[in-house]
């Protein structure tokens, strides 16, 4: 799957760049969906020696390629929730010279990057790389609800129901961009939803 | 000098006022008759006497009714105020600050009496005298930041430096011009300016951080800042704008005089000791367009800047549909006529509007 490229944007917005093999004690990979094809090109022998890799499919046949890495550690799981407590773990017991390489969509990856800032890796010392759906993690500014995967501008909120604009505004520490209601000067006048980057 | 506090809302049936005095010592933005972005600070070393730049934190007539309106927005949503872990002694910095500015700038409503570490703080003006143990929390009903900047008029963000850069870690801000602290807490000068348009193109956030990180302490800087808001309303937020969106909609020919208000931001910035952190209360004054207007002064230059203001700025600003109608109502205020240099009203000199 070729990658997506991002248009130019504002200064909160991420930039994600290309895994490549870094020196370091061990190596944890985390991805989702096509997540998985970044992690196969980095790949060496003696990279997967000392890595784990927790992957989250979302419905990509890619699981049985990455069993094949061969990783000192491999877990597969059906979502980020599923794989949550495991990635604290991994973080928790990480020893000085841990790298940590995050691939696949923003969501995914913006959460597990808010993982390891908590465990106190600099966000700047952690590799990412899109790759797949261009979907948005979104939090509405006004319920605070989050809403996954969100595809098209406006949407609506899945908890509280109101119509939010799309914006490009990012918090690292919600790993979510953020919603604001559209017709909020003009009740009712919602335009019709739109891919986010058509 | 003695302060007559108002008993006012900036919400509901809004009866904020400004009196005659607080016209007068309105910090208007405009020293020009257009604008356009500029790292336009100086030294925040008093100025002239009564206005809004005489003391380190202005204390007005709208203060009681302030610190009010921020208790119940606090009510409503606490995350309006959070300190990431590592700002609690910036918090104690901000603390020790504000008092022993407002104590000695102020000592007829305020005092600090202070033996040690165990002092004791009084606020005439809110009836608080509590006596604490300096740096430590278990002796305040908040944290130390809380505290105080429940007692302080404008918002408070204690920013972080590191890495070169300055982060929003800590803050409250409940009377902003629609950003979200919940939302921008943790990023850095940059990140949490990401939404403002033409500034970043034009370097202006570049030179404004690298004045910012070289401020020292004793040496506190300023500058002005402005919006406009429908209805004296202090908490323009994103978390509650699809409830305050819709009163744009309500200005009127009729009513826009008294509707309309021109929100101004004196931003200030001070070194704190301890944690070495940055400072950034964010004072917010609203004037109505009718009150403005009796300035002839403002009244010239307040319709040249919002007529020829850049269609961007006034989209980001929030009045790009109603800026007709505010032309309409302000064009009557404007006979053509030069204006003075600077901000400041210039009565003595300058004439009375031409009809």
């Amino acid at each position: 799957m070729s990658k997506f490229q991002f248009p130019q944007s504002i200064k909160s917005r991420p930039v994600y760049g290309t895994l490549e093999p870094r020196e370091g004690s061990a190596h944890l990979f985390i991805a989702d969906a096509h997540g998985a094809e970044a992690i196969l090109d980095v790949a060496t022998t003696s990279l997967m020696a000392k890595a784990h890799i927790i992957y989250i499919p979302k419905g990509e046949a890619f699981e049985d390629d990455l069993r094949a890495l061969n990783a000192a550690s491999f877990y597969a799981g059906p979502s980020y929730a599923a794989a949550e407590q495991r990635i604290h773990k991994a973080l928790a017991d990480a020893k000085m010279g841990l790298q940590v390489y995050l691939a696949g969509t923003e969501g995914v990856m913006g959460q597990a990057q808010n993982a390891a800032m908590q465990a106190g890796i600099p966000h700047t010392a952690i590799q990412t790389e899109h790759r797949g759906s261009t979907a948005r993690r979104m939090q509405c500014v006004h319920c605070k609800g989050i809403t996954e995967d969100v595809e098209t501008d406006p949407f609506q909120c899945a908890h509280c129901g109101l119509h939010l604009f799309v914006r490009d505004h990012y918090s690292r520490r919600l790993a979510a961009y953020q919603g604001v209601r559209i017709d909020a000067e003009d009740h009712g006048n919602v335009p019709e939803p739109k891919g986010i980057y058509e | 000098m003695t302060i007559q506090f108002n008993d006012e809302t900036f919400r509901d049936d809004y009866s904020f006022y400004n009196s005659e005095r607080a016209i007068k010592r309105f910090p208007f933005p405009f020293h020009e008759d257009s604008y356009m972005y500029s790292v336009n600070m100086e030294q925040h070393r008093g100025g002239p006497v009564d206005s809004v730049y005489e003391k380190r934190f202005d204390v007005d007539e709208h203060y009681v009714s302030e610190m009010r309106d921020r208790e119940m927005v606090l009510a409503d949503d606490p995350l309006r105020c959070q300190s990431l872990p590592h700002m609690t002694l910036a918090g104690w910095d901000l603390l020790e600050l504000i008092m022993v500015s407002k104590s000695e700038d102020y000592p007829d409503l305020f005092e600090l009496h202070r033996d040690g570490n165990n002092w004791r703080w009084v606020n005439k003006p809110l009836g608080i005298d509590d006596s604490f143990v300096f740096l430590d929390e278990t002796t305040l009903p908040y944290g130390p930041m809380e505290y105080i900047t429940r007692q302080a008029q404008g918002d408070f963000c204690v920013l972080d430096q590191r890495d070169d850069n300055l982060w929003m870690d800590a803050g409250m801000v409940t009377t902003q011009a629609d950003w979200s602290l919940d939302f921008d807490i943790g990023m850095n000068f940059f990140e949490w300016h990401a939404p403002v348009p033409l500034a970043h193109e034009k370097g202006i956030f570049v030179r404004a951080l690298k004045f910012l990180l070289n401020i020292q302490q004793g040496a506190p800087a300023r500058r002005l800042n402005w919006t406009m808001t429908v209805n004296p309303l202090l908490d323009t937020s994103p978390e509650n704008y699809h409830k305050w969106g819709i009163q744009k909609t309500t200005l009127t020919p009729e009513n826009l005089g008294a509707k309309q208000h021109l929100r101004v931001e004196l931003q200030t910035f001070f070194r704190l000791p301890r944690s070495n952190a940055l400072v950034f209360p964010i004072r917010c004054y609203l004037c109505s367009f009718q009150d403005l207007m009796t300035v002839p002064k403002w009244g010239r230059r307040l319709h040249r800047v919002i007529r020829d203001l850049p269609e961007e700025l006034a989209t980001y600003k929030g009045f790009i549909d109603n800026r007709p109608m505010m032309l309409d109502y302000l064009s009557k205020f404007d006979d053509g006529l030069p204006t003075s240099d600077g901000i400041w009203p210039d009565f003595e000199t300058e004439p009375a509007l031409q009809t």
